[in-house]
């Protein structure tokens, strides 16, 4: 149980270093938008075979 | 219901327009042109999963323009809005007014992305933003805005003060301080954990006084961060004399982290896992909440966008330069021509113009100005042009007056939303009564007893739930009205829209569609119908008014003038076709060329002749919307009240009125006059909606219990209502009327029982049977129950096909998908 005395101090040490790359991704604007990040993973794969398309046939 | 509507921007296609656009392999039916030409460029960009993903289509596309833009590539203008990063690149921010859905967000920041020259594209929904940075030597301001626009879109820029910086710091300040109660609430949960479990199990004092200490270290940046805003509401509360919920929150903050140090370094129960749990879940609820109120709110910049950016100066050489219109004082002499907006209040020096004054009359018809008189900023040029010497810039317009009228509205309506501030500081106050007394109690019966149980008390009452039941149930009923085309803005409207309301209508462009079409047509001397409605069409199409829409709905036929037509201000249009000359307008201009005219003909009308006789006669009204009369049916059926206000004429509103239904209407009513029929519908204890689109009606919209503005309207009455309606149709209303009612049950469902359940655990509390993690406990529990019992506001009962029909019928876009 004595390895707590060391587990502990670092899982508080990686949460600050969380916080702090979380406070940077805020200010670089990351979290602005939480709506249409969603939607670019659905879109972008029905634009790649239309962009292939042409090679195809 | 498909292929009556053009698939890029859902306007009714004329009858005989063919026109199609590829997208993706199939022949998809286009109203105009300039439809086809953005839809093939959206497909040619391969960015055709817009029309799948998109949640309603945008308003009516905008008649491409390109001087408006190429005035952003002069520096002068652009400056105002430009902010140089370094050298090479400069920043800015554009408002982009229909970007309500994320495919209409990917689309216009893809749409940038692909012009070379572009660094970096940031969208912001919230304020519906979008921050673009780009190479100055590769690419211009201008170019960017002209290739939003070329998507149908309305790009703004905005003047780097003028930006909602705070709105936006808000937001992400709530984002932090959520996430930061959430990541450390979570291990101060672990460690919370490990002590209960060591309760059971025994534990070393040196393992206990580890992650106690360690649970002190996590929860202390919830409190000194996360936690603030309670304590700011709190002491504002107080000094106010008004206490609000943020006072026994911070009280139940206060007390159990005191309580829980001693306990660190003198031993017994600590209690910061119930800090934790507590503190995230109000910062969720705020979260929500905040989202909800950002997400239409545009009220700052509803004013300075509807001027033009920049405008013609006519210097003392005579000479024309372009300036920005900040740069525009008094006394200047500014010309404005067909097409343009007027900038500022004043007198027409020479020329003429005729300007539609809707904007600020409600009424449809363009009205002729000469020489002499006044026109106003915000109004716009139909035809003509004219040189206008400036009387009043910005604060002193009328339109600026519009802008005065509506805040005083809506300060008015702040005072009414105090009642239930006061409702809650009355609950506040009994809680601290309540918890004041039982530690007075058992300090007699048992002094150590007193810091846990007060505690208790404190968490248990805490109006956890109280305080979710109505933002998650607004959250929750404004996503399912999203999807039915409703943007709710302000939650008063669910509150209002209960029966016995009485529901205020404008007429132009609320129950009309604001573009005419042709209710009557006598023609002389057998001329041929289609033709005579070809030669209109052409003649009306190429001076840019509205009416050529009313012509060409009703032919196949199609003329191309010879030359381009002579606009005559005030009276009509004249043009050579296959070398005669045609007109169309006023009797008196018809009759100039000597046509021969029955001399009982009527005055009223349009007149359209050749060169030696009248071909035919026409009378225009306002198109009624498609489901107009079905939709005031319903809602009378529900038992609202219909009143139409209008600034038309009188008999044009009573035709409108027999035609869906409605017996009470009040025509020729200036803004003032509406805002007074209000007052008096109110003053008789009634509540009142107020459904409307222009700037005229903004001020009504503020002043009502709650208010709608039509989503193509005016952005000055769309900042000032409470929803906004998406789309052509009002059938939505019936919609909106069912979800508030559900939405108002839900929540008076959710409030008895967070308060039932408060009363109960409140009284157990102060007996002393609830240990203070029970208490935290029962009270995330009470919230989760609050939270489900939303979430069924989400859903749509499978039952009510009736609206079903409607709100599918409307949105090709999701069948396709």
């Amino acid at each position: 149980m004595n390895i707590l005395y060391l587990l502990i101090p670092l899982a508080l040490m990686l949460l600050v270093v969380f916080v702090g790359l979380f406070f940077w991704a805020t200010r670089s604007g990351q979290f602005d938008d939480l709506d249409s990040p969603a939607m670019r993973p659905v879109l972008d794969d029905d634009r790649a075979p239309r962009r292939s398309a042409p090679g195809d046939s | 219901m498909s292929h009556a509507r053009c698939y890029h921007c859902d306007d009714a296609i004329p009858a005989g327009c063919d026109l199609v656009a590829e997208i993706d392999g199939q022949a998809q039916p286009m109203c105009c042109l300039g439809c086809v030409a953005a839809a093939e460029f959206i497909a040619g960009a391969g960015l055709a999963g817009f029309y799948r993903q998109r949640e309603a289509a945008s308003a009516a596309a905008l008649r491409p323009d390109d001087r408006t833009w190429r005035d952003f590539d002069d520096p002068q203008v652009a400056g105002q809005f430009v902010v140089a990063r370094d050298e090479a690149v400069s920043e800015a921010t554009v408002y982009v007014g229909d970007l309500y859905c994320p495919a209409c967000i990917w689309l216009v920041t893809e749409i940038l992305e692909v012009i070379p020259g572009v660094d970096a594209v940031a969208a912001n929904p919230a304020s519906r933003r979008i921050t673009v940075s780009w190479r100055t030597d590769t690419v211009s301001l201008g170019t960017l805005l002209a290739r939003i626009a070329a998507v149908g879109f309305k790009p703004e820029p905005v003047t780097p003060g003028q930006t909602s910086d705070g709105e936006r710091n808000d937001y992400r300040l709530a984002i932090r301080r959520l996430v930061v109660a959430g990541i450390f609430g979570m291990q101060a949960m672990m460690f919370a954990i490990g002590l209960y479990s060591g309760e059971f199990q025994g534990m070393t004092d040196g393992m206990r006084d580890l992650l106690a200490f360690a649970s002190l270290v996590v929860t202390l940046p919830i409190v000194a961060y996360a936690a603030v805003p309670f304590y700011r509401g709190a002491w504002l509360g107080i000094v106010q004399r008004q206490p609000g919920m943020d006072v026994p929150v911070t009280l139940a903050i206060g007390i159990a982290l005191v309580a829980s140090v001693l306990a660190t370094f003198r031993g017994g129960d600590v209690y910061y896992d119930s800090v934790a749990m507590f503190v995230t879940l109000l910062c969720l609820s705020r979260f929500l909440e905040m989202r909800a109120r950002h997400r239409a709110d545009d009220r700052a910049e509803a004013m300075a966008n509807m001027l033009p950016a920049a405008v013609s100066r006519v210097g003392q050489d005579g000479r024309e330069e372009r300036v920005a219109r900040a740069a525009v004082q008094t006394r200047d002499q500014l010309r404005f021509t067909a097409g343009d907006v007027v900038a500022a209040d004043g007198v027409i020096l020479h020329g003429a113009l005729d300007v539609d004054e809707s904007i600020m009359t409600g009424e449809a018809e363009p009205v002729a100005r000469a020489a002499g008189d006044r026109v106003l900023a915000g109004t716009r040029v139909i035809a003509g042009g004219a040189v206008v010497e400036v009387a009043e810039t910005g604060a002193s317009t009328q339109l600026a007056e519009i802008a005065r009228l509506i805040e005083r509205a809506q300060g008015d309506r702040g005072a009414l939303q105090g009642t239930a501030d006061r409702i809650a500081s009355w609950f506040v106050m009994a809680v601290i009564a309540i918890a004041s007394v039982t530690a007075l109690v058992w300090w007699q019966l048992a002094p150590e007893r007193v810091l846990p149980i007060v505690l208790s008390v404190l968490i248990v009452a805490c109006p956890c739930a109280l305080a979710l039941a109505t933002p998650t149930a607004l959250a929750s009923s404004a996503a399912n009205l999203s999807r039915r085309g409703i943007l709710l803005v302000r939650a008063r409207l669910l509150e209002a829209m209960r029966s016995g309301a009485v529901i205020v209508l404008d007429k132009t462009g609320t129950l009309t569609r604001g573009a005419p079409e042709i209710a009557d047509e006598t023609r002389y001397l057998d001329a041929d119908a289609a033709r005579c409605r070809a030669i209109a069409a052409a003649l009306e199409a190429d001076s840019g008014h509205v009416l050529a829409q009313a012509f060409t709905a009703g032919t196949d036929d199609r003329v191309t003038l010879d030359t381009p037509p002579e606009i005559h201000v005030g009276r009509g249009v004249s043009g050579r076709i296959d070398g005669k000359i045609y007109r169309i307008g006023k009797r008196a201009f018809v009759a100039e060329t000597g046509a021969a005219l029955s001399p009982i003909a009527p005055e009223s009308g349009i007149y359209l002749a050749d060169e030696e006789r009248v071909l035919a006669r026409y009378t225009v009204r306002d198109a009624l919307r498609d489901d107009a009369s079905q939709t005031i049916q319903a809602l009378v059926r529900l038992g609202f009240e219909p009143v139409i206000a209008s600034g038309d004429h009188p008999a044009a509103v009573a035709e409108i009125a027999a035609r869906v239904g409605i017996s009470r209407h009040h025509a020729d009513l200036s803004p003032a006059d509406k805002l007074e029929l209000v007052r008096r519908e109110r003053a008789a204890g009634r509540r009142v909606i107020m459904i409307g689109d222009g700037v005229n009606d903004a001020p009504v919209l503020a002043a009502a219990d709650a208010s709608i503005a039509i989503g193509n309207g005016a952005a000055l009455a769309r900042a000032s209502a409470d929803a906004i309606l998406l789309g052509h149709h009002l059938g939505p209303l019936r919609a909106l009327a069912d979800i508030s009612a559900r939405t108002r049950r839900v929540i008076a469902q959710s409030l008895a029982w967070a308060a039932g359940y408060n009363l109960l655990a409140v009284s157990v509390a102060t007996l002393g049977f609830v240990a203070p993690w029970m208490a935290a406990i029962g009270m995330s529990a009470s919230s989760l129950i609050v939270v489900a019992n939303a979430l069924r506001l989400n859903r749509d009962p499978s039952a009510r096909a009736d609206e079903g029909d409607l709100s599918t019928g409307e949105r090709p876009a999701e069948v396709v998908a």
